[in-house]
């Protein structure tokens, strides 16, 4: 299994094998590795870290895009970037205090105190399940991408260490469907082309994975034929490195057939199938078990429900624990969210206490925010609210909210769409998570400022 | 609350029964006590005899701290727009509930001119978001010092105080301070901020004005030892700003000061630190980029403390696009989770309606409801409403989850006589239905017709589609 490394322990490695420097080496904007001739390094301790050079490549890219999210964000808005804002002006000195005045009830010295953090330790661990095959593990994906793994609730890396930080899926459709003004901006002249929008999301919008929904096997849409319509999976394999994401269209007759070829033409690829219900569990099960690909469980906001089918995964289809990830249903902010919220936080609660069937990575269909009326429509339908503003910006944020609402519940995979709500709630999941370093020199700053 | 059984409880009353509380028995009241619905001060014998007994005041005392909150209390303002911050009594709502919203404060200064200040304030006063029957309303304004000026700080506080919010002094300066207090104190501000180094100031100033105060520190020693030293002064209402750091490794370490503080004080009963907690996402403003990156950090940072441990929080933007999820997304998290959000079934009528209205039917999920009800009455829309029983739960789930049937519709169409109340049988379902047509028709002889997914849209449908075009045999 691929393991994703940090700058530190990448270095630590070179040094392992006498790397000094990198000189020689570039790392290009396409990722590509070179080396130029004659370079002075020894190329056959290199050769073995060669595979590891690649992760590198791949770490650098992702840092970068984290670097550069949250610049971007206005531009993702698809608002003009503002004038630049004049730097603060440095803020007054803190005026000096007049000595206090000696009165009998003021104290001349603090009461002594030491704050002692509460200690916690959970017994149980979320499985950690990686999705997506390099080739020397038998697929043909660039990298593998890992979640779950936590001991504690989310981003208490003061409890324990968090390996893995939240991923987002970039969904992509198999056909052009209605999105809300502000997401089909982005997407707009690519949705013809699952392949190509598979790319953009990759390449542009910094996604970690993407779903392919086949929503054209409708038969209310487009009733694509099953063998036809997985023909698209390998033109996105192709397209893109990063493991992908097979959903169906939400028919209940259709998708069991669609998702067992899906498994079948991705065979290697350790695809995740979403997604295995109540309803229809036994034939998306088996193929995932056949050809080795990841289940998604996915219930109704029912604790219960969530755990009788992770039990019918287990138990009854013998899937593998590290083949599941469960999504216990995403409903939008003001739409039910406390609801989504509570039943996520519950079940990783209840994972990490130690019941086993539901200590499961979580996914959330995080695009369910642009349901809500708050995030598409042009203004609000009533009469005494306060202006709703550009619903340009309010939709975006919907999407960050709902999905950083859930993250603090323990969500481990977003499936999102908006450029820039992707870029924030990465830039926050990693600063929760403790990867961005740094921070502003004078956080009391705010309490002086003019304007 | 320390106790969790209602016999421990009720051990401490009467036990007459003489529901002089507003509960039959002194059980029933003891069980509201512990579910927080009824306070210990209800119970008049046991008040009045406290008042010429020593014993039964030791009593009442002593009653009124085992069932007080895990987290303290404080009031900020006075009269009807006071809002109550604290009290809360676990970590998770799940596990009870979670009980005083995020009070949202927005920033204005004293350098301010006076229109812009006038434009600030109105705006805080003025927003309202409607939602699930209600509008909901932001709580107060923070009056920052950045004139370092007495005179001017007081006349501004003062200004500021005739909006008639509650009030946060935002000044590290003991003598503008005292100069606003002078003035307002009376309006039951908070004071903002007490730190390692005016520390004395602060305490001279909340007990002489008897207001509540912040105290700031980021190390969580040094706050730990200034809310003790105050308390143990005399001071009753405290709140902890353990310092928001707006971005990188300070954000993080924020998120943890801000947990250790409230898992410290729920479940190691540290009562020194089980204040309510104070978060300034206005700080995001700090940070270098162009206005609406600055106004999207300050509501992340915002709803990541709103879901973990903020009580009481200072913002800058009054854009839509950052206060409209901010205050859906308190709303959400502070709502009960006991009690299911449900309204009454059966036919609603709306803005009148006669036998040539069209009917329409929704679930009785509290929030499809009321967003489908004001819809039609703000749409001036003469109409039946029939609200389905689907326990509470919406159009979609329900539907899906098969609490929402053509069984159940034709069960509601029977008990409501709606059929005698209009002379046409045409029954408007929701879009998000719309695959359950075909059963409805089956099963009630009405004729469906399928309306729109979202219901602000129905007033532009029934231009279009009422009244119906008579069907073709």
């Amino acid at each position: 299994m691929a393991k994703k490394f940090t700058l530190e322990e990448f270095l630590e490695l070179l040094k392992k094998y006498n790397v000094e420097e990198l000189e020689g080496v570039e790392i290009e904007g396409d990722l590509e590795i070179e080396f130029e001739e004659g370079a002075g390094i020894d190329l056959t301790a290199l050769t073995a870290a060669y595979t590891l050079l690649s992760e590198f490549g791949n770490f650098l890219y992702h840092s970068n895009m984290a670097l550069s999210y949250l610049q971007r964000l206005s531009a993702m808005l698809g608002i003009p970037t503002p004038f630049a804002m004049p730097a603060m002006p440095p803020a007054p000195a803190v005026p000096e205090v007049a000595p206090p005045i000696p009165e009998v009830k003021i104290p001349e010295k603090l009461v002594e105190a030491k704050f002692e953090p509460y200690k916690m330790e959970y017994p149980g661990t979320i499985e950690e399940v990686t999705l997506g095959a390099t080739k020397s593990e038998g697929g043909t994906r660039g990298y593998t991408v890992t979640v779950g793994g936590e001991k504690s609730l989310p981003f208490y890396i003061f409890d324990a260490k968090q390996e893995y930080l939240p991923v987002i899926a970039v969904d992509v459709f198999d056909m052009r469907i209605g999105l809300a003004k502000a997401v089909r901006m982005h997407y707009d002249d690519v949705m013809d082309d699952p392949a190509e929008w598979a790319k953009k999301a990759v390449d542009k919008f910094g996604a970690d994975l993407v779903t392919v929904h086949l929503i054209s096997t409708d038969p209310l849409l487009k009733d694509t034929p099953v063998n036809e319509a997985v023909k698209v999976l390998e033109d996105v394999l192709q397209a893109v490195k990063c493991p992908i994401i097979v959903g169906g269209s939400g028919n209940k007759e259709k998708d069991p057939k669609v998702l067992a070829k899906a498994a079948e033409v991705c065979e290697g690829e350790r695809i995740m199938l979403a997604s295995a219900t109540l309803d229809e569990w036994e034939m998306i099960a088996e193929a995932a078990k056949k050809y080795d690909h990841v289940v998604l469980s996915w219930t109704q906001m029912d604790i219960n429900n969530q755990k009788t089918l992770n039990k019918y995964l287990l138990k009854r289809a013998e899937v593998p624990r590290e083949n599941i990830i469960q999504d216990t249903t995403t409903a939008a902010l003001g739409y039910g969210l406390d609801y989504a919220y509570t039943t996520m936080e519950r079940a990783r609660i209840a994972g990490l206490k130690g019941d086993a069937d539901l200590a499961f990575p979580i996914s959330s269909g995080t695009t369910n925010a642009w349901g809500a009326r708050e995030a598409w429509m042009t203004e609000s339908p009533i009469e005494g609210d306060s202006d709703w503003g550009p619903r340009e910006l309010r939709g975006p944020i919907w999407e960050i909210v709902t999905g950083l609402t859930l993250a603090l519940a323990g969500v481990d995979l977003f499936m999102m769409m908006h450029p820039g709500a992707c870029a924030t709630l990465k830039e926050i999941s990693n600063t929760l998570g403790g990867r961005i370093k740094g921070g502003v020199a004078d956080p009391g700053e705010w309490i002086f400022m003019e304007g | 609350m320390k106790v969790k059984s209602p016999l421990e409880i009720y051990n401490y009353l009467p036990r007459t029964n003489c529901g002089e509380c507003g509960y039959d028995t002194c059980m029933s009241f003891a069980a509201h006590i512990i579910d927080r619905s009824a306070k210990v001060l209800q119970c008049k014998p046991l008040v009045e005899d406290a008042e010429k007994n020593p014993k039964a005041k030791e009593t009442l005392e002593k009653l009124i701290e085992i069932t007080s909150p895990e987290i303290a209390e404080v009031i900020i303002g006075t009269g009807d727009n006071a809002v109550k911050i604290g009290g809360e009594e676990v970590l998770h709502r799940h596990e009870l509930t979670f009980f005083n919203p995020v009070a949202f404060f927005y920033d204005v200064w004293d350098t301010m001119d006076d229109k812009d200040l006038d434009e600030r304030c109105s705006k805080v006063v003025e927003y309202k978001k409607f939602y699930v029957g209600q509008f909901l309303t932001l709580d107060g304004i923070a009056v920052r010092c950045t004139s370092n000026d007495p005179k001017r700080y007081r006349e501004v506080a003062k200004k500021v105080a005739g909006y008639g919010k509650p009030m946060i002094l935002v000044c590290l300066d003991a003598e503008c301070m005292k100069a606003a207090l002078e003035e307002v104190a009376d309006t039951k501000p908070l004071i903002y901020a007490a730190t390692e180094g005016n520390w004395k100031d602060f305490l001279k100033l909340a007990l002489d004005y008897k207001v509540p105060v912040t105290i700031r520190a980021k190390d969580l020693n040094v706050l730990k030892s200034i809310a003790k030293t105050f308390k143990e002064a005399g001071v009753e209402e405290i709140v902890l700003d353990p310092v928001t750091e707006p971005l990188g490794e300070g954000l993080q370490g924020t998120y943890e000061r801000v947990i250790q503080l409230r898992r410290t004080a729920i479940l190691a009963e540290d009562k020194d630190v089980a204040y309510p907690i104070m978060i300034t996402p206005i700080a995001a403003w700090l940070m270098d980029a162009d206005d609406v990156t600055k106004a999207y950090w300050e509501t992340v940072i915002g709803s990541t403390f709103i879901v973990k441990y903020g009580d009481i929080m200072i913002f800058r933007s009054l854009e839509p696009y950052s206060v409209m999820p901010l205050v859906l997304l308190n709303y959400n998290i502070y709502t009960d989770p006991r009690t299911p959000v449900q309204v009454e079934a059966g036919l609603k009528e709306i803005n009148n309606p006669t036998s040539d209205s069209p009917v329409f039917i929704t679930t009785n999920f509290a929030l499809t409801y009321y967003t489908v009800e004001s819809d039609l009455t703000s749409g001036g829309i003469s109409c039946w409403l029939l609200v389905l029983d689907t326990e509470g739960l919406g159009v979609e789930v329900s539907v899906a989850g098969g609490a929402f049937t053509s069984g159940k519709v034709k069960d509601l169409i029977e008990e409501t006589g709606i059929a005698d109340k209009v002379n046409h049988k045409y029954l408007v379902i929701p879009g998000l239905a719309a695959r359950l047509a075909g059963a409805i028709e089956d099963d009630t002889g009405w004729n469906v017709l399928v309306g729109p997914v979202d219901s602000g849209r129905i007033k532009g449908w029934l231009e279009k589609n009422w009244p119906p075009k008579p069907k073709e045999e």
